[in-house]
């Protein structure tokens, strides 16, 4: 069943203990797309993507990933599904050395040719984790960390790619670099993004479509550029 | 001299059941963030297995064997229905927990296999031999030796170079995040502990016949010096609880030999204490904080 979108979330309802911290939110991303969601601290953003990935069960709505209903799912067979989360934080394995982090997002997959293939295609994406195979991760600069928690996440070739705060702590040339690369890959692979981000200007510059959120709710969403230039959103909500 | 040799070699014999009982307690405290009390009495239970099968096929190994799969399969029930339905926001609950699996385990190998030392044998000679005059091992502490070294080689390559390994540091590092890699952390948990349990069983089925004999508390004092070897290496270290319980066997081994050995269980605990004065991590203690 092809509705023209890859990832679909209908009136969804989460949060933490009682309080919900989405409120009824809806969202229709389409395959080769780049949806950047931005909006203030607090807005949900984090929450959205981690109701998205399992790692929080949704309290209420639907959360549907090329036409599949994705509820009881668990976390762990998401990956299967093509589902890639680089959570905030990034969430590298200081105790394990770059390698093994690498190797870790291709484990579960069956062809064990193809992994090894994009170990490979990932090492000649981010040079410098070529040159440091053998560190830990906790030895690693934030960039770096930034770079070995995406190639992590593209071992294991994803449709779609969740990507909480990629820009928090990093140069701007770095963040320009991933930014970039992202576009490379949805051109090349066909991936998907999902991004969250509170630097609005380069979230919204990358993306295709744009998402505003604040406190739970989705104000606003269209193209990406349409909402970058509409001043009334920009000062109501995105701060520049 | 001779002496000295001889005190040495008894003490790395002795040590290497050490160190494969702390090894035990050390995968399982990586994987799960509980010391496992309930170690020994578990230890002790597939000892009986092996006891029964042994006395049923008429043969030593045919009870090795069986407590070794024993033990694994204790080991993966113990978390799968007893640990993982504690309730770990306070780590003394599975400390009570474990102490009452004790109980239980000691009560019920009481109630079957009655409360009497029950020889065990050893399927090699306890003789040592003798090599240029001076007493050295046996073929026991050989086999011991080499039994325990051969886990040691096992894991350290399962854990560094295989996908599960990978698969179980992952897990034991950061949970959410090997959830998110596709990982099945609750699997692995209970594979580690299944092979700890393992483990443990084959440092009891080697330490039994060298000591009183077959008795529901025969691991008790085992158990407090492989505690104490996993707490000199760090309980977070695998090559340190194997250090550690080599050292261990070393200081009991003279402290008997050199001071009598109503003094070694009180060395124990000096090692235990100093140790935890001096360096509390353990010798082998990561310095690196934990960041994920």
């Amino acid at each position: 069943m092809s509705t023209g979108e890859l990832l679909g979330v209908r009136g969804l309802v989460a949060g933490y203990g009682a309080v919900p911290v989405l409120h009824t939110v809806d969202l229709s991303v389409p395959p080769r797309t780049i949806a950047a969601v931005v909006g203030a601290n607090g807005a949900g953003k984090t929450t959205l993507l981690r109701a998205v990935s399992g790692l929080l069960p949704p309290t209420a709505g639907r959360i549907v990933l090329d036409g599949t209903d994705l509820r009881g799912t668990r976390v762990e067979q998401l990956v299967r599904r093509g589902v890639a989360h680089v959570p905030e934080g990034r969430g590298v394995v200081g105790e394990l050395t770059v390698d093994e982090n690498l190797r870790l997002g291709g484990l579960w997959r069956r062809d064990r040719a193809d992994a090894a293939r994009a170990l490979d295609e990932v090492y000649q994406l981010f040079a410098p984790l070529a040159r440091r195979r053998r560190h830990l991760g906790h030895q690693l600069s934030g960039g770096e960390r930034q770079m070995l928690a995406l190639g992590r996440a593209l071992v294991g070739r994803p449709r779609l790619l969740l990507l909480d705060e990629p820009s928090l702590g990093l140069a701007p040339r770095v963040v320009a670099q991933i930014m970039a690369l992202l576009r490379q890959l949805r051109d090349d692979t066909g991936l998907t993004v999902l991004l969250v981000e509170q630097n609005v200007r380069s979230a919204l510059s990358v993306a295709d479509q744009g998402v505003v959120m604040a406190l739970g709710r989705i104000v606003a969403s269209g193209p990406a550029a349409g909402l970058r230039d509409d001043d009334h959103l920009r000062h109501a909500y995105l701060g520049f | 001299m001779d002496r000295f040799v001889f005190l040495t070699l008894d003490g790395l014999s002795r040590g290497a059941v050490y160190a494969a009982f702390a090894l035990a307690l050390v995968l399982i405290w990586r994987a799960a963030r509980i010391v496992n009390f309930a170690q020994g009495a578990m230890a002790v239970a597939t000892a009986y297995v092996a006891h029964s099968v042994a006395a049923a096929t008429g043969s030593y190994w045919w009870g090795f064997l069986a407590a070794l799969v024993a033990g694994l399969l204790l080991g993966a029930l113990v978390d799968v229905a007893v640990m993982r339905l504690v309730d770990s926001t306070s780590p003394l609950n599975p400390v009570i927990v474990a102490l009452g699996l004790v109980l239980l385990i000691q009560a019920v190998l009481g109630m079957v296999y009655g409360n009497e030392y029950r020889p065990a044998e050893a399927p090699f000679s306890r003789a040592a031999l003798t090599l240029g005059g001076v007493g050295v091992l046996s073929p026991y502490d050989l086999f011991v030796l080499a039994a325990v070294g051969a886990v040691v080689v096992a894991l350290a390559w399962m854990f560094a170079r295989t996908g599960t390994g990978l698969r179980m540091r992952a897990a034991a590092f950061a949970p959410a995040v090997a959830r998110l890699l596709g990982v099945d952390v609750g699997g692995m948990l209970t594979l580690g502990w299944a092979l700890a349990s393992g483990v443990g069983a084959l440092a009891g089925l080697l330490v039994i016949p060298t000591e009183l004999g077959l008795h529901p508390h025969a691991m008790d004092l085992v158990f407090v010096s492989a505690f104490t070897a996993a707490v000199v290496g760090g309980l977070d270290s695998p090559p340190g609880a194997v250090v550690g319980g080599l050292a261990v066997g070393l200081v009991l081994s003279y402290v008997s030999g050199y001071a009598g050995s109503d003094l070694a269980p009180l060395a124990v605990l000096v090692l235990l204490l100093a140790v935890l004065l001096i360096r509390p991590g353990g010798l082998f203690a990561q310095v690196t904080a934990r960041r994920v």
